[in-house]
C-alpha cells in the first residue's frame, strides 16, 4: 500500500543543481500497519512525509500510494488519493478565517458528505478532543495544544486510509499524548495505516512498534521493532 | 462530482473569498468599464447606421443639369423643350426615381451665393432634376449619352467621389468604436486578473491547504469564479444603469438629424434596438468575462501545484 524503491528527493531547481534531501530509500508497508519515522532534526522526515502525502513528487526511483504508481499518474488523478490521506502537520496549517468547527469540517465537506453528518461527526470529534466548548473559537484564540488536537481531528475525521503525523506531540503534554495514542491505535484496528514522525523517544519506548529511521536522508533501519 | 460541488457552494466560504475578492474594488472597476462599453457600443452602432443612412440616402443621388431649357431640342421635329426631351429620356430609364427641382428649391440652393435676389436677377437658370438610382453602382455611360444626344450640353454630375469619402469615414469610425470596444474588454481582462492574483495571493495558504486535502482544481478554481464572475455582473449592470441616461440625452440632441422627432413618451425608442440589446448584454458579458478570467487565472496557479 505504500512502497518506495530507490526514492530520492532534491529541493531547488528541477534537473539537477539543488541540493539532496533523501536519497536511496527503500521500504514497503502493509495495509493497517503502524510505523515510526524516527531520526535527528534535520534528517529528512518531514521531506518523506511530503513525498507520501504527495505534496512533492519523488526527483529519483519509484513511489507507490495506496496501489497508484505516482510517477505515473495523471495529476489529475491525485486529488482522489489526497482525499483518502489524512495529514498533521507540524506547523498544523489551520486556516486562520474559519472557526474551530469550520476547519474540522473541511475535509468531510470537500467529500460531499451531507451537513447533518458533517454537524454529527464533527461534533462528536471535538468532544473526544475536549475542544467542543470552543467550537466557535478561531485557531489564533486557542492555545498550541489546543491548535495540535484540532490539526489531529482534521486528519483523521475522514478516516483516511493513510494517516501521515508529523511530530503530532510536540505541544501535548503526557497525558494528552497517551490520548492521542489511542486515537492512532483506535483506527490502526480499523484498518488506517499510520505513519507518526517524533522525536519523543519516551513515547516510542511506550508504543513499541515497526520504525523508520532516517540519518542525513538516509534509511538507517527499516527493520520491524 | 457536482453533488460536491453543491455542497460546498451552499454557503460555506471555506476559502475565504469575500474577504480576499472584496465586493466594492472590483465592482467599481467593472462598472466604469461597462460604461465606457456602452458608450463605444453606442457608437458602433450609430456609424453603421450613418454609413447605411449615407450609402443608401441622399448621395446616391446624381444630378442632371440642362442648360437653356426651354430652347427647342436640338434635332426634334416636333419643337419639344430641351427640358421636356431630357425628362423623355429619365422617364423611360429603369431603375431611377427624378425629382425636378422647382424654382423655390433652386432658389433655396442659390441663396448662399446669390441672396434672396436669386429670382429677380432672371438669370439663365439651368433646369436641375435630382435622380435617385436603386443600384448606388450603376454604370452611368449610357444614359449620359442618351441625355446628350437629346440636349447637348446636359451635365450629368454624380457624387462619388463624396460618397466615397463618407463611407471610408464611416467605416474608420466604426473601426474606432469597434476597437474601444475591445480595448475595454481588454481592460476589463486585466483588472479581473490582477483582482484574482490579489485574491490567491491572500489566501494561498487556505489554497494550498484545500488542495492538499484533496480539492480538485476545478473546485477551486469554481469558487475564485463564482465570486468573480459575481462582481463583474454587479460592476456590469451598475455600468449599463449609469450609461442609459447619457446615451439617451445624446439620442435626444441626435434626433433631428436622424430625423425622428423626440417625445418623452417615446423615449425608448430612441435608441436604436440593436443599442438595447447590447446594453442588455453588457451584465452577462461583463459577468462571462470574469468567470472565464478567473478560472484561467486560478487553474494557471493551481497548475504550478504537484
Ligand atoms: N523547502 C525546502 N527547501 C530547501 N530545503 C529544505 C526545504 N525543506 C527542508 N529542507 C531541508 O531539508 C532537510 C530535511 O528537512 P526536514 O524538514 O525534512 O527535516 P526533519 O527531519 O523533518 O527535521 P525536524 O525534526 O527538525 O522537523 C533540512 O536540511 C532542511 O534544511
Ligand atoms: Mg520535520
Amino acid at each position: 500500500m505504500v512502497r518506495l524503491d530507490n526514492i530520492g528527493l532534491d529541493y531547488g531547481p528541477p534537473g539537477g543543481g539543488g541540493h539532496t534531501v533523501l536519497s536511496d530509500i527503500s521500504f514497503a508497508l502493509p495495509q493497517g500497519g503502524f510505523s515510526w519515522l524516527l531520526g535527528p532534526s534535520g534528517a529528512g522526515k518531514s521531506s518523506l512525509l511530503r513525498l507520501l502525502m504527495l505534496a512533492a513528487r519523488p526527483s529519483r526511483g519509484h513511489l507507490e500510494i495506496l496501489g497508484a504508481d505516482i510517477a505515473r499518474a495523471r495529476r489529475g488523478a491525485l486529488p482522489g488519493l489526497r482525499r483518502r490521506i489524512g495529514v498533521v502537520f507540524q506547523d498544523f496549517r489551520l486556516l486562520d478565517h474559519l472557526s474551530a468547527f469550520d476547519n474540522v469540517a473541511l475535509p468531510l465537506r470537500l467529500a460531499g458528505r451531507p451537513e447533518g453528518q458533517v454537524r454529527a461527526d464533527v461534533a462528536e470529534m471535538l468532544h473526544w478532543v475536549g475542544l467542543f466548548e470552543r467550537a466557535e473559537a478561531r485557531p489564533a484564540e486557542l492555545s498550541g495544544g489546543e491548535q495540535q488536537r484540532l490539526a489531529i481531528s482534521r486528519a483523521v475525521i475522514a478516516r483516511p486510509a493513510l494517516l501521515l503525523a508529523d511530530e503530532p506531540t510536540g505541544n501535548l503534554d503526557d497525558a494528552q499524548a497517551e490520548r492521542l495514542m489511542q486515537l492512532l491505535h483506535e483506527l490502526n484496528r480499523l484498518g488506517t495505516s499510520v505513519i507518526v514522525a517524533t522525536h519523543n523517544e519516551a513515547l516510542v519506548a511506550r508504543h513499541p512498534a515497526a520504525a523508520l529511521r532516517l540519518h542525513h536522508g538516509r534509511l538507517a533501519q527499516a527493520a520491524p521493532a | 462530482m457536482s453533488e460536491l460541488d453543491h455542497r460546498f457552494r451552499r454557503g460555506h466560504d471555506d476559502l475565504g473569498l469575500r474577504r480576499a475578492l472584496p465586493g466594492r474594488l472590483l465592482p467599481a472597476l467593472v462598472a466604469a468599464m461597462a460604461f465606457l462599453a456602452a458608450l463605444a457600443a453606442a457608437g458602433v452602432v450609430a456609424t453603421a447606421h450613418l454609413a447605411t443612412q449615407w450609402q443608401h440616402g441622399a448621395l446616391a443621388a446624381v444630378t442632371i443639369q440642362v442648360p437653356r431649357p426651354g430652347e427647342p431640342a436640338a434635332d426634334d421635329a416636333q419643337d419639344q423643350t430641351r427640358r421636356a426631351a431630357v425628362q423623355a429620356v429619365l422617364a423611360a430609364t429603369s431603375g431611377v426615381s427624378v425629382h425636378q427641382l422647382d424654382e423655390g428649391e433652386l432658389a433655396d440652393l442659390l441663396r448662399p451665393w446669390l441672396g434672396d435676389s436669386a429670382e429677380r436677377l432672371s438669370l439663365p437658370l439651368p433646369a436641375v432634376f435630382a435622380l435617385h438610382l436603386a443600384d448606388p453602382d450603376r454604370d452611368l455611360a449610357a444614359l449620359t449619352t442618351r441625355l446628350d444626344q437629346a440636349a447637348p450640353g446636359t451635365l450629368v454630375e454624380r457624387h462619388e467621389l463624396w460618397r466615397g469619402r463618407l463611407a471610408a469615414l464611416a467605416r474608420s469610425l466604426q473601426a474606432a468604436a469597434g476597437l474601444a470596444l475591445l480595448l475595454v474588454g481588454g481592460i476589463a481582462v486585466a483588472a479581473i486578473t490582477v483582482a484574482t492574483r490579489a485574491g490567491l495571493a491572500a489566501r494561498r495558504e487556505a489554497i494550498e491547504l484545500v488542495h492538499q486535502i484533496g480539492a480538485p482544481d476545478r473546485f477551486i478554481a469554481q469558487r475564485f469564479a463564482a465570486r468573480a464572475s459575481l462582481l463583474a455582473l454587479i460592476g456590469g449592470t451598475i455600468g449599463a444603469l449609469a450609461a442609459l441616461p447619457v446615451l439617451l440625452i445624446l439620442a435626444w440632441l441626435a434626433a433631428p438629424l436622424t430625423g425622428l422627432t423626440p417625445r418623452l413618451a417615446t423615449l425608448a425608442l430612441l435608441l436604436p434596438p440593436p443599442l438595447w440589446a447590447s446594453l442588455l448584454a453588457l451584465p452577462a458579458a461583463a459577468a462571462a468575462i470574469g468567470w472565464v478570467t478567473a478560472q484561467a487565472t486560478v487553474r494557471g496557479w493551481l497548475a504550478l501545484l504537484p
